[in-house]
């Protein structure tokens, strides 16, 4: 197996993306970047991974596709709601967007 | 036909009976004849296959009892309890008094029953009754025989409220079934008992093993006979729990001939029968049995004494005859008892039908005119006899036998159960003082049966002027059932013939092989010679007096009518009002009972604890609960995603640890 170099920098780069879509998840409200940022999230996993793949067979990089998938869907349905709650309240802003209160 | 058959096909009858006029009673009511021929066929060919049964067995020589198991019924454990039919002599006795009198019964009510809405329903509960009690006198085990007892109860008590329109109707049906459950209770316990002493529950395997397994006169023993005999006094209608049997008058006077004087009621005698070498080994037991009945004879024969209802006045009397049943059972004179049980059935039944035809020419008349007299009030009769001639010597009959003059029925049976009292005395000398109660009782028994009979067909007649005209006999349907059963109280003493008149003894040697065990423990020497003569003459002038004081007392003065008449004062207010026990009850069973329901358990308990503390404050905990767990659902999409986070670090530092 040969030694890998890019292992450490790739595991800090998901990291550094993880995070980052992390702390726009909690601090935007807009929801089209909200939504933009569970992308950066995934995406990050994805990257780790690829990563770590060749140290553990090919599971990782078939998750990766399953990840990608599912990640479609998900932006096609997500974007679907957003574009009906926009048409609903002429705003995409998550304050406002609170009809689940208790 | 074998006779394993004949015993199903016994039973298969009536239950079919049941099936078709319930069937009837839902759906076609009006069809009047159909049930008629229904109700009252299947009887007629049951007491055909019940001849058929008491030939097959009096042909077998071994005289074995024949056991017809029919399916496995509750095979848990240890516990094999069979759904199986016994038949031995004693059921097959039983079996022919029942088909028989009810066939008879069946066949007036065609006429009695005629114009009732619930024709249908009344023989459907009719037929069902027969059923139960078949499955009764058949059953080959303790829990076999308890079906049949709670089914002739629950039929009782379907047939007492019969005209439930009418809370009185109600009530009774209400307390005959719940005094009979304190007696059920009592059978209940001493069949637990019975299993635990001997691990079987059938009779034939109780009846042998006795000997071997108890000890005679032990506790074990002691226990098992008084709470047999606590169901006894509930079914049988005995001191204490006597009290619902006056009240069953309340139903059609055919099912009072029926199940509250020929039949259910017997089914006490019946017990005590069968298991009569539980009893024979517990003379404690037995002595409690037989005082009980000489009490209750006395003490039932003087409430009958002022009662003017004239099925009231039957009714203590049958209270007051089951309790020399049970004087002959507990004396150890089983055979007497069932043949008191036999002779009773008789001529108790054609009292009641008799009574029944009574009731039948006054309701009419007073239909007639419109009146709202009191048909059964003895006050309102007098001088029927030459108004329903056939009726009038019918009764008078049956009053002969109950009275205990020879050569009818009842003086064969009861001077039987008397000599056998005055026997044990010798061992004993407490049934002496039983024989006195009993000597007393059948001279009061001649007493009350004067009076009825001349307050009902003597003297003038107070029915009124305008509804004279309408007293007639019943139809030829009513009568015919009593011409029969006048024959049997003529005749019945025959099937016990006593061996002083030349007689042998017939039902007693019939009965030897089911009372044998139980007379290997008490032997009773009979009187004999002189004694037995002395004991003769001494009932028979006992019932002559009864009789000529009866009827003296009663016509020696003028009898208001009930509308008229001033009430009771001194001790004869005390007899009509039956000593107060029902209200003696009232005070301290019911009354507590109902206070309790009502303040404790119903504003305590249920009010308070059930409803205020387990159910309301189930809800007041949730609803705070949830007022509060509510803030947490603040619809920003931000706040779920920071618990959220919050959470799976919190998840991963428990993975990662």
């Amino acid at each position: 197996m040969p030694e890998n170099t890019f292992l450490g920098p790739s595991l800090a780069l998901s990291a550094i993306l993880f995070s980052l879509g992390v702390a726009g998840v909690l601090l935007r409200r807009n929801a089209i970047v909200l939504f933009m940022c569970v992308e950066l999230m995934l995406n990050a996993v994805n990257l780790a991974f690829i990563a770590l793949a060749q140290f553990h067979g090919a599971g990782g990089q078939i998750m990766v596709l399953f990840v990608m998938t599912v990640a479609a869907a998900e932006a096609a349905v997500g974007l679907a709601i957003i574009l009906a709650i926009f048409r609903h309240t002429q705003s995409v802003d998550l304050q406002n967007i609170n009809l689940l209160r208790g | 036909m074998h006779l394993t058959h004949m015993v199903w096909l016994a039973v298969a009858l009536p239950v079919a009976g049941f099936l078709v006029n319930g069937a009837l009673a839902l759906w076609r009511p009006q069809a009047k004849t159909a049930v008629s021929v229904v109700g009252a066929g299947v009887l007629l060919a049951a007491f055909v296959v019940a001849l058929g049964v008491f030939a097959g067995l009096s042909n077998d020589p071994s005289q074995a009892p024949v056991i017809v198991r029919l399916w496995s019924w509750l095979p848990v454990g240890r516990l094999k309890v069979d759904f199986a039919f016994q038949v031995d002599q004693l059921a097959a006795v039983m079996l022919l008094i029942v088909t028989g009198v009810s066939s008879l019964i069946h066949l007036f009510s065609i006429g009695y029953m005629r114009e009732d809405p619930g024709y249908a329903r009344y023989f459907s509960y009719l037929n069902l009754f027969v059923v139960f009690m078949l499955v009764l006198v058949l059953g080959s085990n303790f829990p076999v025989l308890f079906i049949g007892w709670e089914g002739v109860g629950l039929c009782s008590y379907l047939l007492i409220g019969f005209w439930f329109s009418d809370k009185v109707n109600a009530d009774a049906g209400k307390k005959a079934f719940i005094m009979n459950r304190i007696g059920d209770f009592g059978f209940l316990v001493a069949t637990f008992f019975i299993w635990r002493a001997f691990g079987n529950l059938d009779f034939a395997y109780v009846s042998e093993h006795a000997a071997t397994t108890l000890a005679p006169g032990g506790a074990v023993v002691t226990a098992i006979t008084l709470f047999l005999f606590l169901g006894c006094t509930g079914k049988s209608a005995q001191i204490p729990l006597y009290t619902w049997l006056p009240d069953a008058m309340a139903g059609p006077t055919p099912v009072s001939a029926l199940i509250h004087a020929a039949t259910m009621v017997t089914a006490g005698v019946y017990l005590v029968a069968r298991t009569n070498v539980l009893f024979a080994m517990a003379p404690v037991s037995s002595a409690v049995v037989a005082g009980i009945g000489a009490v209750t004879a006395l003490f039932a024969a003087t409430i009958g004494l002022r009662q003017y209802d004239i099925k009231k006045v039957l009714a203590y009397s049958t209270v007051s005859q089951l309790g020399y049943m049970f004087l002959g059972a507990g004396t150890g004179a089983y055979a007497s008892g069932i043949f008191h049980l036999a002779t009773h059935a008789f001529f108790k039944a054609l009292l009641f039908l008799g009574s029944g035809n009574v009731i039948h020419a006054m309701h009419q008349a007073y239909h007639a005119t419109h009146s709202h007299e009191d048909a059964q009030d003895m006050r309102n009769m007098g001088g029927l006899r030459q108004y329903t001639p056939v009726t009038f010597w019918l009764m008078l009959i049956a009053t002969l036998a109950i009275a205990g003059i020879p050569p009818f029925a009842g003086f064969f049976s009861k001077d039987e159960i008397l000599a056998a009292a005055f026997a044990r005395g010798a061992d004993a000398p407490v049934y002496y003082v039983f024989y006195g109660m009993g000597v007393l009782a059948a001279l009061l028994t001649a007493f009350y049966m004067a009076r009825l009979m001349a307050m009902t067909f003597f003297g003038e007649n107070r029915t009124g002027e305008r509804e004279r005209a309408h007293l007639h006999e019943a139809p030829w349907i009513m009568t015919g059932p009593l011409v029969v059963l006048g024959v049997l109280s003529v005749i019945g003493g025959a099937i016990n013939l006593p061996p002083f008149i030349g007689g042998h003894a017939a039902l007693e040697h019939w009965l030897e092989p089911v009372l044998e065990p139980g007379l290997r423990f008490s032997h009773l020497a009979m009187p004999t010679g002189s004694a037995e003569y002395v004991l003769v003459g001494a009932a028979v002038a006992i019932g002559v007096i009864g009789l000529w004081l009866g009827f003296r007392v009663t016509l020696g003065r003028s009898i208001p009518v009930a509308r008229a008449a001033p009430p009771d004062r001194g001790f004869a207010r005390v007899l009509s009002r039956k000593y107060y026990v029902d209200e003696l009850y009232d005070a301290l069973v019911v009354r507590p009972l109902v206070w309790l329901s009502r303040v404790v358990l119903w504003r305590g308990v249920d009010q308070r604890v059930v409803d205020g503390a387990a159910v309301n404050g189930a809800a007041v905990v949730s609803r705070l609960a949830g007022g509060g767990l509510r803030l947490l659902q603040t619809g920003q999409v931000g706040v779920y995603v920071v618990l959220f986070l919050v959470g799976a670090v919190w998840i991963l530092r428990a993975v990662m640890r």
